[in-house]
């Protein structure tokens, strides 16, 4: 176990390392530097030359890229060009709204999609089974932000019962609720769909299992199998994919915050890009993959934990 | 050879019976063939010009004369989301097509080429995957700047190492077959095994993933247009359309409404059809893509 650890942890700090590199390179293949693109056409030299110095950019590459990595194992993520704020002070602000978002919709689409699924299988093969099918299908597929922006029409504008646009006052836990019900709904529903399918696919599988024939040979009701002894066993394949999901999750966030205005890793990411600002984007993209790279890696290791026989797979 | 085609042959007229006797299947084939024509048929059939200003007749509702009404410089919105079919799917199209020539090949390279270069590339392809997609396509347009050529290379970018990984893992189960073996022993040369032997056999799942993902590049290209990264405007986009009708939501509520639904319709089109194609040719699932 704790050399699949091991291993497991150092294949995700070498993908890192290589994401990182790689971006940090891109930067420097494209014509134009990174100055005289953020300050735009009518910068004097003497700008653009005061800050390609503050940026570092007046070092050899390699140079740069070293001072990057020194930086970033010290916490240091580099400072905001405009503001002259640091990167990670501004991330570690507006992480949290987006981390309630992510696990709430998350959370919500989790519990209706399980129980969708086994709906789907207690009927399975009636309307009820075909129609959630559909739906299930549709809402996988409409982008969140449509919903968004469409939840944001219906309730906060026509209806005016929800707030159009924010994270709620701060200290105020009911207007914050009120804030995250649309974007949570926009967020979450597409995989509330898709745990649905998931559910139910593994657990028609799991029904073919002895203990469910056996369960159904002393005459339980079908009901009681599907949620008592189905579910427990199906529910397994479900949790190895919520960690994976949870980047698409954090992909519809980025959308979702922008319909409304609603302060996130979203919303300072796509405002650090419309500007130009090299150190919030890099800053963002490199915090962003390393928490996601941590919850895949986590969920690796437990599935591991739980499950013996994923262990030989790294050993190859 | 003629043998394999009138498999072939006789398996696709099944595929289309069957897709056919699928509801959902045949609805998404309509949505699509509905799309793809307004995309082929623009300049015909689009009733005024997309980007024509007509200031005087700015956020009028639905009438007779703009069927869905028109936006904050008074421009056709039915013209526009005409147009941007064609822009949606053509952007779509080009960049899953480049997307899937690059994944093939790198894949085959992968699957039959030298361990050390496998290697390689499946360090490369994991680590492509392993970051949040958006977080990636925000960093790459900030490097290169918004518009449409950015764009096609983001989709590029973020989707041919899922499909490099599955041709690898393809051509590396082919790799072992006795056929495969026979060719060698038989002294076929390396190209001719990967033309002759491994890509028609490849291909197919492929084609699959390809088209279950023309709606995920097509929300995509709106959301990345929606918030002004994407197409630049005027270009009728139905991201820029959304953007556009976002910022007049209070005065003129339908500009927003109109502009998303051939978005949900295209989205749900493709999606239907593209499980109805799975669902034929590929009953197990193996095509499902997630992320």
């Amino acid at each position: 176990m704790l050399d699949y650890a091991i291993r497991r942890v150092g294949l995700s700090l070498l993908i890192l390392i290589v994401v990182m590199t790689a971006m940090y390179g891109m930067v420097f293949l494209v014509p134009g530097d990174p100055a005289s693109l953020a300050l735009g056409p009518r910068a004097t030299p003497e700008l653009k030359e005061a800050l390609r110095e503050r940026m570092g950019l007046d070092q050899p590459i390699l140079t740069q890229i070293a001072y990057f990595f020194a930086n970033v194992l010290q916490g240091d993520l580099g400072v905001d060009v405009w503001s002259k704020r640091p990167v990670l002070e501004q991330i570690l602000e507006v992480f949290p709204n987006t981390l309630l978002l992510g696990v709430v919709a998350l959370g919500w689409a989790l519990v209706t999609g399980i129980l969708l699924g086994c709906a789907a299988v207690v009927w399975r093969d009636t309307w009820v089974d075909r129609l959630l099918g559909v739906l299930s299908v549709s809402v996988i597929s409409v982008p969140s932000f449509v919903v968004a922006i469409y939840g944001l029409i219906v309730f906060a504008v026509w209806l005016n019962w929800l707030p159009a646009i924010g994270a709620g006052e701060t200290g105020d836990p009911a207007s914050q609720l009120r804030a995250l019900i649309l974007p949570a709904f926009a967020v979450g529903i597409g995989w509330v769909g898709y745990l649905a399918r998931l559910v139910r696919a593994s657990m028609l599988e799991v029904m073919e299992a002895p203990h469910i024939r056996t369960a159904r040979a002393f005459g339980m009701r079908e009901r009681d199998i599907v949620l008592r002894h189905a579910l427990r066993v199906a529910i397994v394949p479900t949790i190895s994919i919520l960690a994976v999901g949870f980047g698409s999750i954090l992909s519809s966030a980025v959308f979702v915050e922008s319909v409304f205005s609603r302060p996130g890793i979203g919303t300072l990411i796509t405002g650090a890009v419309e500007k130009r600002n090299y150190p919030v984007v890099m800053g963002t993209v490199l915090f962003m993959t390393a928490f996601y790279l941590a919850v895949v890696t986590a969920a690796d290791l437990l599935i591991a934990r739980l499950d013996p026989r994923v262990r030989d797979v790294l050993r190859g | 050879m003629s043998c394999a085609d009138e498999t072939s042959l006789g398996a696709r007229r099944g595929i289309g019976r069957a897709l056919l006797a699928d509801p959902m299947g045949l609805a998404g084939l309509v949505i699509v063939v509905l799309f793809l024509s307004m995309a082929v048929f623009a300049p015909w059939i689009a009733p005024y010009d997309p980007i024509a200003l007509d200031v005087k007749a700015k956020f009028q509702t639905p009438s007779a004369a703009h069927w869905a009404g028109t936006d904050h410089l008074g421009r056709d919105l039915l013209s526009r989301i005409i147009w941007g079919a064609r822009l949606a799917l053509g952007i779509a199209i080009t960049s899953v097509g480049i997307a899937g020539g690059l994944g093939l090949i790198l894949g085959l390279v992968a699957g039959y080429g030298p361990r050390w270069l496998d290697g390689l590339l499946v360090l490369v392809f994991d680590s492509m995957s392993s970051l949040p997609m958006i977080f990636f396509a925000l960093a790459v347009i900030t490097v290169l700047g918004p518009g449409t050529a950015t764009l096609i290379l983001v989709i590029v970018l973020v989707s041919f190492p899922a499909y490099a990984r599955l041709i690898r893992t393809q051509t590396l189960a082919l790799a072992g077959a006795d056929f495969i073996l026979a060719e060698r022993v038989m002294g076929a040369g390396t190209a001719r095994i990967l033309l002759r032997h491994l890509l028609p056999n490849v291909t197919g799942p492929l084609v699959i993933l390809l088209c279950m993902d023309i709606p995920v590049v097509i929300m995509l290209e709106a959301g990345l247009s929606y918030l002004n990264l994407g197409v630049k405007p005027p270009a009728p986009s139905w991201g820029n359309m959304l953007s556009e009708g976002y910022n007049a939501l209070r005065q003129a509520p339908h500009v927003v409404v109109v502009a998303g639904i051939p978005l949900v319709l295209a989205t749900l089109g493709f999606t239907f059809l593209g499980e109805g194609l799975r669902d034929v040719l590929d009953p197990r699932g193996a095509g499902r893509r997630w992320g």
